[in-house]
């Protein structure tokens, strides 16, 4: 059987989720075989196994978090060439999309970004896309060499699938570009202890209406009773009221959840093309024209000051 | 020796028009208005304030588009660049991003460079993939993603927010540089500035001029292949009710209906 290679997003030997989703997604291609880099890159194989993973082939070296991108590029390659896969599979991060694509020109094999879905065709993998701010579905298949494919958070269910997960030490010869670009310094994001934004079954944003920084403490009061993440516009991210990276929308995160509630956010082209292949939507807003409730399966013309906490108080005393 | 700054900029359509794919599955560019990418704006913005700083620069937009692309270019002009290069050939037509960043680094190449700086994605393919392939093509460091920038003796320093750290990077010139909307609000082209952007060269490239085959490019060069494009479905129409003081509450049981709560 073919196997796949399945590039491992991990923080410290920590599986993230995206990944486990590639496992579900490659083991409809082939056997899954994962490669994990840097520290705690042999702490991965438990999980990697449980979900699939015929084998793990693991690296750790200094250059993975002393350089940008390419070490992990070069190491890609070395599994590639080891491994000969019949497609690879990469989680759509920044860094992720990077390494992908860095390797396709390496290979001379085409790459496709941002898939939702694959599922195997008689010409290789077939690519599902949202396009033009998810106004469109694409199909596309990479038509020359080893298909490089990076999928997007939440585009298939995790499985539990057990499999041998043998660990293998991958050797990695690093290449003269490997430390091109050193990283100086690095700043660990804060945790909130919310879900992450892309990989959150539902999230909470908030936008223009919330109408200062203060005043977002209600948004993510509404997001804890539901152990959601918490998002926003980019106008109320422009205007400083929240952290650019929890910025939803074209220039921010792109997100699928199964429930995602927008409150006082007008649904600008923007915006839509960050959230709008969410399951289920529902929005909150003073203005009854606002596009959002175009695209809602349920909506509340209101003032969000009002309707936000009194949702949040009959969140939490449903749950009990 | 002056400092050679290429912007790397594409000219897409609309992302407030009724954009949609032609009969071949490329974009399509006939029934939209084209313009100069919005976050390729930022990158020229960097590009102009890097070369203020510095003693000596100059500054040369590049796109690989049609005929309309000449927008695009014309735009950054007035922005403040020096130069431009527009690469046009009707072989091109439905490259993908291999086809493309092979016919951007042959035209870097020809240009010369010592630091190319591009935007962090475009808004029609949005894949964001572009500089870091150039890097590898080139040869040169990645420095990408850049929310903060600078280029001092040589080297070019930045932060990378990412989605779990926040980096500082470092890396000596040549390099290829991507700057994303968080590095500063692009400037608007002044009356003045309109006027001198007529004036300034414009240099036009064709495939053969850069030693690059047809079959290298195109729909039928390309490594990848869309086979289908259909529009979503409108989402069925939901229910939308006005808040009389148990909005919150209706949308609870709404959420609990859905078995969310």
């Amino acid at each position: 059987m073919a196997e796949i290679l399945v590039y491992v997003d991990h923080v410290d030997g920590a599986v993230r989720k995206p990944t486990l989703e590639l496992l579900t997604l490659a083991r409809r291609l082939g056997e899954p075989v994962a490669v994990a880099l840097g520290n705690g890159a042999a702490d991965t194989a438990a999980a990697l196994a449980e979900h699939g993973a015929v084998k793990v082939l693991t690296a750790d070296a200094a250059e993975f978090a002393e350089y940008l991108v390419v070490p992990k590029v070069d190491a890609l390659q070395a599994a590639y060439d080891a491994v000969s896969p019949a497609a690879v599979l990469v989680p759509s991060s920044a860094e992720g999309k990077e390494i992908a694509a860095r390797l396709a020109v390496r290979i001379g094999s085409g790459v496709i970004t941002d898939a939702v879905d694959i599922e195997a065709g008689d010409e290789g993998p077939v690519a599902t896309q949202a396009a033009f701010a998810a106004s469109f579905t694409t199909k596309s298949r990479v038509s020359k060499g080893t298909p490089v494919i990076t999928v997007k958070p939440n585009s298939a269910p995790v499985e539990a699938a057990p499999a041998a997960g043998a660990v293998e030490t991958l050797a990695v010869s690093f290449g003269p570009l490997a430390t091109g670009t050193k990283v100086t310094a690095r700043t660990p994001r804060e945790s909130t202890g919310r879900p992450e934004l892309t990989e959150a079954a539902i999230v909470v944003s908030g936008g223009r209406g919330v109408n200062g920084a203060e005043n977002f403490g209600i948004i993510e009061a509404l997001a804890d009773s539901l152990g959601a993440a918490v998002g926003a516009s980019r106008a109320a991210v422009d205007a400083g009221w929240y952290p650019h990276s929890n910025q939803v929308g074209q220039t921010g995160k792109s997100v699928s959840p199964q429930l995602y509630i927008a409150s006082g956010i007008s649904g600008a082209i923007q915006h839509r093309a960050g959230m709008q292949t969410s399951k289920t939507i529902v929005a909150i807003n003073k203005d009854a024209e606002a596009p959002i409730f175009d695209l809602v399966d349920y909506g509340v013309v209101g003032d969000l000051f009002d309707v936000v906490p009194q949702l949040t108080a009959e969140v939490q005393a449903r749950k009990g | 020796m002056s400092l050679r700054i290429v912007v790397c900029v594409k000219y897409v359509p609309d992302a407030t028009g009724d954009r949609k794919f032609a009969d071949d599955l490329t974009v399509d560019r006939d029934d939209v208005d084209g313009l100069l990418s919005e976050l390729d704006e930022y990158a020229v913005e960097q590009a102009l304030q890097i070369a203020e700083e510095a003693d000596d620069a100059e500054v040369t937009v590049l796109t690989v588009g049609p005929e309309d692309a000449k927008d695009a270019l014309r735009k950054a002009l007035s922005m403040g660049a020096d130069k431009a290069v527009h690469v046009e050939d009707d072989d091109l037509h439905g490259s993908d991003v291999m086809a493309t960043s092979l016919v951007l680094a042959k035209a870097i190449e020809k240009t010369g460079y010592d630091v190319v700086i591009a935007g962090m994605a475009s808004t029609d393919g949005t894949m964001g993939v572009l500089p870091a392939i150039l890097a590898e093509r080139l040869g040169v460091p990645q420095v990408t993603l850049l929310s903060e920038v600078k280029i001092e003796d040589g080297k070019v320093t930045g932060r990378r927010d990412g989605d779990t750290a926040s980096e500082q990077l470092e890396a000596s010139l040549p390099a290829v540089v991507s700057v994303t909307d968080q590095s500063g609000e692009a400037r608007y082209p002044s009356f003045k500035g309109i006027m001198a952007a007529k004036k300034k060269p414009v240099e036009s490239l064709e495939l053969d001029d850069l030693d690059i085959d047809a079959d290298e490019v195109g729909l039928e060069g390309s490594w990848t292949k869309v086979d289908s494009a259909a529009e979503r479905p409108a989402r069925t129409a939901g229910t939308i009710v006005k808040d009389e003081g148990e909005g919150g509450k209706q949308l609870a049981e709404f959420l609990a209906s859905q078995k969310f709560i």
